[in-house]
């Protein structure tokens, strides 16, 4: 079980390593993931200038830009193997899981990164107030693990499509959707001061969306991935 | 023939009854009566995508296409009685609480169904070859009834809503007089008895389908 474990460890790690080279030599998902976000959230600070924002608006202006973002920047992790012709080499080395793993992992650090300028950003242009911030980054990275986990299966599966464009935002929106409502109430209220007590319902929720898409797509990524 | 005869005279009573024999409810009025429709239209909506879902995993098991057929199907019937309940019960929102359409939770959670759905065909006609299609749809279908318990069940806990209590309540009591839940209760069979016919006539389409298909 352990040394199970171990090794699978190890090889989604070299799968991420693998693809952490890859992206550093072009940049090109990070790039175009920052600047989409970027712009996202310039034309959200344009439109809404001076005026004062609820917190219920910050956080619905948070977390569309944060999906929107995702849905650009996270739909081109398997179909650049596609396109490269990579996808036999990945389909010989190794275990379905480990690629959903591997893909996973890279694709939540991609979107934790583009968090890490994102947010700051936002603050920077729209100063919102924040009561409790660590319930704050809790609910931004349980919110992403889920949005991550569900985008990963999904963009496999749009690889496979003859119409990648604009699909992955239609099949991602009503899955996510739950997790969306959830995560949009539960940072409102972090923006406002509740406590963690106070918003334990909305952190169970996101925490079990989590665990529960994780799983299915362990169970179903290789019917995804096999030809 | 005999079965459809019975289903025929079954849910013609049932109509009659339900403008007729039942009392109106208490406080809503004459327009409660949609409840004979409206709910069991909902529940009939909920079957079929389970069976959807159901077909679909025997699908990824067994990898025989009419499983397929009939996981596809089944969204079918599902989206078209979804979308008879989300009317019915617009229409019932517009009598009790004055606007076809409010984002109350539950109108929200029907909307959503309907999305899932709608991007489940989008997806279906995304792909040309026809094993890969059945393949990444059934996976979809499952991942998408999976968040449907969240729709259903959770999200409408954690917001108020203005949708009258769902029949099985959180205290699993039935607040209904004896003559409207005999006529209601006759109405869930009429219309899960309907469901079934459908699913047998679609399932001699899909065998009639395969044997043509054999024979060329």
């Amino acid at each position: 079980m352990v040394t199970r474990f171990l090794s699978w460890t190890r090889q989604a790690g070299a799968l991420l390593n693998k693809d952490f080279k890859a992206e550093f030599r072009t940049k090109y998902a990070l790039n175009s993931f920052l600047m989409f976000a970027v712009t996202t959230l310039v034309i959200v600070s344009f439109a809404v200038g001076p005026y004062y924002l609820d917190p219920v608006m910050h956080a619905s202006f948070i977390w569309i830009i944060i999906f929107f973002s995702a849905m650009a920047g996270l739909a081109r992790a398997f179909i650049k193997e596609q396109e490269r012709g990579t996808v036999y080499a990945l389909k010989l080395s190794t275990t379905p899981e480990i690629i959903y793993l591997g893909k996973f992992c890279f694709n939540l650090l991609l979107l934790l990164l583009v968090l890490l300028v994102i947010i700051p950003f936002y603050f920077f242009f729209l100063s919102p107030s924040v009561g409790n911030p660590l319930l704050l980054v809790v609910v931004l990275l349980l919110g992403s693990l889920g949005l991550t986990g569900t985008t990963t299966i999904l963009s496999a599966i749009v690889s496979k499509a003859n119409v990648k464009g604009n699909l992955l935002p239609v099949l991602a929106f009503p899955v996510l959707l739950p997790l969306l409502v959830t995560s949009i109430n539960g940072t409102r209220l972090a923006l406002e001061g509740y406590t963690f007590g106070e918003a334990s319902s909305e952190l169970r929720v996101l925490s079990s969306f989590f665990v529960i898409m994780t799983t299915v797509s362990l169970l179903l990524f290789n019917y995804v991935w096999e030809d | 023939m005999f079965w459809k005869v019975c289903l025929g005279i079954w849910m013609s009573l049932v109509i009659i009854a339900s403008f007729l024999y039942a009392p109106p409810a208490l406080g809503l009025g004459e327009v409660s009566r949609i409840i004979y429709y409206h709910v069991p239209l909902a529940w009939v909506a909920v079957l079929a995508y389970m069976v959807s879902m159901i077909n679909a995993i025997k699908y990824l098991r067994t990898s025989s296409i009419e499983y397929d057929y009939r996981t596809s199907f089944n969204a079918e019937v599902g989206t078209i009685f979804a979308l008879l309940a989300t009317v019915t019960g617009a229409i019932f929102a517009n009598a009790t609480w004055g606007t076809y359409w409010n984002w109350d939770p539950r109108q929200t959670s029907i909307f959503v169904l309907l999305l899932i759905y709608g991007s489940y065909f989008a997806l279906r006609s995304a792909i040309d070859d026809r094993e890969q299609k059945a393949r990444l749809s059934s996976v979809y279908a499952i991942i998408a009834f999976i968040t449907v318990p969240f729709l259903v069940f959770i999200i409408p806990r954690i917001y108020a809503s203005l949708h009258p209590d769902p029949i099985v309540n959180i205290e699993g009591r039935l607040q209904m007089d004896a003559r409207m839940l005999r006529v209601f209760i006759s109405s869930l069979a009429g219309f899960t008895g309907i469901y079934f016919w459908i699913y047998n006539l679609q399932n001699r389409i899909i065998n009639l389908k395969g044997k043509i298909k054999g024979r060329l």
